[in-house]
């Protein structure tokens, strides 16, 4: 009969009006400002530097500049410039480094090929997403300065993938050690054995600020700060 | 009050059209003699109803189409040609932004033809996950085509929002897993990029278990509703001659009444080991379109439950399998799944370099687009424009 | 009027129910006679414009809210608590956003069709008895005069679709005019066996005709009543498309015409076009609640304490919140369709309805088994053409089912 239908569909938003005040699964709305999502962990925005420590930033990046993501990158956003020096990385271990590693975030389109391509672990995605500029060309270029964020912010915003990616440096700098002392028994006449080996092992807890114990989100390990993002560069 | 001079006026694109110099594609309607100053309207490219950028030169006889123009390309980005320089692996993220309703079907079709091209196995758990991603894909394309389609028809947002909410859960899931809602980029050549977690599949698992009970609850609201059925039934219909001669794919297709669905006759993945059916429509007009995809949605949650229950074990990715820097040998390939919108594939040529010579995309909105003058001949601007919703198009794709 | 200190006796008496009346000679009592009635007229439209004023804001705040509700989301919320500041801020962003008029357009017409549409939208509120002593006009043939003025509105919109010399709006003005040549019809047919049940074409009359209880439960209603449910049913259909509110929202059409008619319009004059909505939406569902809903009268004898024009409002509110749970419901009808409707099934319905209206009147009188027989041959006289007509209606259309490829 005529109506029917209708009947039907007036009872199904009837049934959504009263639903909306006490069924959370209808009622799905979060007033954003007030409330912040609740990122899951896999989310991506853009590309971060990841450095050793919070201290040095510049000083302990994991970046070698070797480019495979500026070469890489789909929609080229990203512009590297090696350095013409060495300097030691967080290992000690004497590195070529970015000299100029900018981002360009208006083009970038957050495919995380970079991610995918780094030998080093040295860029991530970062979960800030709110970062309007009002300069829509300096504003959006970031540096290495404002790019480079620590590790333990790393594991603060992906704590499964970043313990991962510590362990398996932590063993391939193991293997490296054991290859490096394994070369110095090698040389056991040698006069000097110690101070190479004894550099290398120091090195990484000295450098290392978030051993295994901060696997663990870091909202439950409040004692390491993690400085705020760098901010943006003031308009030219 | 005096009649408004047409040449003095903002009227002044009224004229009168012969019905002969129109070239009418099909005799559907023919105006009168005598029948009065017909009106060009051009709906769009800004229009509420274009689904994007997208024009529909109409010429009215009252309300009825005598002619209409589609004209596109208002979102052309360059697509094949950029794919043309960039390495394999980086046109994936790419194939995202083609219908960004969907960046799972077309990540997997694209894989699919890199695979065939480069000769790459595929791992036992990652056909499984691309199953389970494309049937999820599958829902929320339909759920909100629903809701446009009903947009259109002059809901006040009613079952848009709720399609909205139920994509949002999903898109939930594809943000959880990729990374990203819409943006996925997640298949890669032999496998996924990410094994999905138990808790990640638990999460699925919920979301399958209640998708019929929404589906039933957006029919009540809709299926039935005599408003809908009018507005619907008898409008734009397409014969399955027609549909076939213009090469139209998937759902569009099927609600003409022909049976072609690639999951069965190409069989590609592991479909052949599910059991689902593939509803097909008898009049092919827009409410068996609509009612077509509905019932599609229930075959997916059928073959999600399937593939969820037989999900196996083992790597996620072949590890030997190359990503970056990829060279195929020289030769050509076409890679094609059956997406949501209809049949989208990806036609490779490789000369042995990183870079493929040849990227051509088969969009199906594209194709599916091109009978819109024929659906809509001699029907009202109203149905033009639920015509429009119900072919189902992404303008990225159909620009590309 | 004498201030009357003894107890109530009836409820007409309760100083609640007199209340407006008190006041309006507290304000009005120190001025010379001549003046008084003036005065008093004046007073009377400030209050209209006062009250439905404030209406229309709460209306748009209550219809997005309840539509935000119906579709799972929060609705405006922000300006001040629960969002009830909003109408305030709409209204002042709508006076400071710049007015455009299309150098194309006629600009007296332009101009015109908003104010024109308000003020018609306004004055069908004269005749309205808001509560036992709230009319602000007594007219012979105050119903006559109500949908007179409604009938006008329609042109306005004609008005404004063709000053705007925009395509849009010109189709929008076509679709107007469609929909007032259909939908006057039934809206007047329907209206016709109340005058005659009732007799008397004057609102007051007609819901003074509606007071008492059969059976001391069962209100004299007219929409409980066989004829009077279906001319009830029929009246509030086309009063959904005289006020243009969706199902009916042809002129308008956002997802075909832009926004039609008003496609052209900014500023404040779009707000006017708004306003003109609400309002229209709102003297309609006046004139339903006098004509079938008994007007300001209780529901039980025993809820006359709460005055009659809280009931009014009641009543009134009811039918508007069905408006909105409507909007939030339905896809529009197509054009053709809607004059269909129109023309095959509600003027039909109203016309078998005249008949049984008529016969209601003529056996006023019957009781017992005959009173029975009597409610029994008027609903008879509802379902039968209501089914027929429907089916007539929905011909080629139906639930479909589907097949399944053959593997």
């Amino acid at each position: 009969m005529l109506g029917k239908g209708l009947l039907q569909g007036l009872a199904v938003t009837a049934k959504n009006l009263v639903g909306s005040y006490h069924d959370p699964a209808r009622y799905v709305t979060q007033e954003y400002p007030e409330v912040q999502p609740k990122l899951p962990e896999a989310y991506r925005n853009f590309p971060f530097l990841v450095s050793e420590t919070a201290d040095d930033p510049m000083g302990t990046l994991r970046c070698v500049a070797c480019q495979i993501c500026e070469k890489e990158c789909p929609p080229q956003c990203i512009y590297i410039e090696k350095s013409k020096d060495k300097k030691p990385d967080a290992t000690g271990k004497a590195q070529i480094y970015p000299a100029v590693f900018a981002i360009d975030t208006a083009v970038c389109m957050s495919c995380q090929i970079c991610v995918e391509v780094c030998p080093f672990d040295a860029i991530k995605m970062d979960q800030e997403f709110a970062i309007a500029a009002t300069d829509r060309f300096g504003g959006l270029l970031l540096n290495r300065e404002q790019l480079a964020k620590p590790n333990a912010y790393y594991h603060q915003i992906h704590p499964t993938e970043a313990a991962e990616v510590d362990e398996r440096l932590a063993a391939e700098r193991r293997a490296a050690e054991e290859k490096a002392r394994l070369a110095a028994a090698a040389k056991a006449a040698a006069p000097k054995p110690a101070v190479p080996a004894a550099a290398a092992a120091a090195a990484p807890g000295a450098a290392r600020p978030a051993p295994a114990g901060s696997t663990a989100p870091a909202a439950s390990a409040p004692v390491d700060p993690v400085p705020p993002p760098a901010p943006r560069p003031p308009s030219p | 009050m005096m009649l408004p001079d047409p040449a003095a006026t903002g009227l002044a694109r009224v004229r009168k059209i012969e019905g002969a110099a129109l070239g009418l594609r099909t005799p559907a309607f023919a105006p009168e003699e005598g029948a009065g100053d017909l009106l060009e309207v051009s709906l769009g490219p800004h229009h509420p109803s274009t689904h994007g950028v997208f024009r529909m030169d109409v010429v009215l006889d009252g309300e009825r189409i005598v002619r209409l123009k589609p004209v596109f390309g208002y979102l052309h980005r360059n697509h094949e040609k950029l794919g043309e320089g960039t390495s394999y692996l980086g046109s994936m993220p790419y194939t995202d932004r083609l219908d960004y309703l969907n960046s799972m079907t077309n990540n997997w079709a694209y894989a699919l033809a890199v695979e065939k091209l480069a000769g790459i196995p595929v791992t036992e758990r990652a056909e499984y996950v691309r199953v389970i991603l494309a049937e999820l894909s599958r829902l929320l394309n339909h759920t909100c085509l629903a809701g446009f389609l009903m947009q259109d028809c002059g809901c006040s947002g009613t079952p848009l929002m709720y399609a909205f909410r139920e994509r949002e859960k999903i898109l939930d899931l594809f943000e959880s897993l990729s990374g990203s809602r819409m943006m996925c980029n997640f298949q890669r050549f032999g496998g996924c990029r990410v094994d999905p977690s138990a808790e990640w599949l638990a999460a699925t698992r919920t979301l399958v278990d209640g998708y019929g009970a929404f589906l039933d609850e957006f029919e009540a609201l809709l299926s039935g509703n005599e408003i809908v059925m009018a507005r619907t039934q008898g409008v734009g219909r397409l014969p399955a001659a027609l549909a076939v001669n213009a090469g139209v794919t998937g759902p569009m297709l099927r609600a003409s009444g022909v049976g072609h669905d690639l999951r069965k006759v190409d069989g590609y993945g592991v479909y052949p080991r599910f059991n689902f059916r593939v509803p097909i429509g008898r009049d092919g007009d827009v409410y068996d379109r609509y009612m077509v995809r509905m019932l599609e949605m229930r075959e997916s949650i059928s073959i999600l439950d399937q593939a969820l229950r037989g999900l196996p074990g083992g790597p996620i990715l072949d590890p030997k399998a190359k990503q970056r820097g990829l060279r195929p040998k020289a030769g050509e390939a076409y890679g094609r799944i059956e997406g949501p919108k209809g049949e989208i594939g990806f036609f490779l040529v490789s000369d042995g370099t990183g870079n493929p010579t040849r990227y051509r995309v088969r969009a199906p909105s594209f194709v599916n687009l091109t009978i819109l003058e024929d659906l809509c001949l001699g029907h009202s601007v109203a149905d033009a424009v639920i015509i429009l919703g119900s072919i189902d198009i992404v303008l990225g794709e159909v620009d590309r | 009027m004498i201030l009357a200190a003894a107890a109530p006796a009836s409820p007409a008496d309760a100083w609640l129910e007199r209340a407006p009346l008190l006041l309006r000679d507290a304000l009005t009592g120190w001025l010379p006679d001549a003046l008084r009635p003036w005065v008093a007229a004046l007073l009377s439209i400030a209050t209209i414009l006062g009250v439905f004023g404030l209406l229309f804001a709460y209306m748009t705040l209550a219809e997005r809210k309840i539509l935000g509700r119906i579709q799972n989301r929060p609705g405006p919320n922000r300006t001040g608590p629960f969002g009830l500041l909003q109408p305030f801020a709409d209204a002042i962003k709508a006076l400071t956003k710049e007015d455009i008029v299309p150098r194309a357009a006629d600009q007296v017409l332009h101009f015109l069709a908003p104010v024109v549409l308000v003020a018609l939208s306004l004055i069908g509120l004269a005749v309205i008895p808001f509560g036992r002593n709230l009319v602000a006009v007594e007219l012979e043939a105050s119903v006559l005069y109500f949908f007179a003025a409604g009938a006008a509105t329609e042109l306005s919109i004609f008005m404004a679709g063709w000053a705007s010399r925009n395509k849009y709006s010109l189709l929008a003005a076509m679709r107007a005019l469609a929909q007032l040549i259909s939908y006057e019809v039934p809206l007047l047919l329907s209206m016709v066996p109340v005058v005659v049940v009732a007799g008397s074409l004057s609102t007051t009359g007609i819901v003074a005709a509606q007071g008492g209880w059969a059976a001391g439960v069962w209100p004299h209603w007219h929409a409980l009543t066989p004829w009077g449910f279906s001319a009830f049913g029929v009246f509030m259909v086309a009063a959904l498309a005289e006020s243009n509110r969706s199902p009916f929202d042809l002129p308008e059409a956002e997802s075909e015409l832009i926004a039609g008619h008003l496609t052209e319009y900014s500023g404040f004059k779009y707000a006017l076009f708004f306003m003109a909505e609400y309002l229209g939406m709102a003297a309609l569902s006046a004139m339903g609640v006098t004509l079938f809903l008994g007007g300001w009268q209780a529901p039980l004898a025993v809820l006359e304490f709460i005055p009659s024009y809280v009931w009014f409002g009641m009543k009134l509110l009811l039918l508007l919140l069905g408006f909105i749970w409507i909007r939030a419901t339905f896809p529009r009808l197509r054009i053709d369709q809607l004059t269909r409707l129109s023309w095959k099934f509600l003027v039909p319905l109203a016309l078998v309805n005249l008949v049984n209206g008529g016969l209601w009147a003529v056996t006023s009188d019957w009781t017992g088994a005959a009173g029975v027989a009597r409610w029994v041959v008027s609903a008879l006289l509802v379902v039968v053409p209501f089914v027929v007509l429907g089916r007539s209606l929905t011909a080629g259309y139906g639930p479909r089912t589907y097949r399944y490829a053959s593997p």
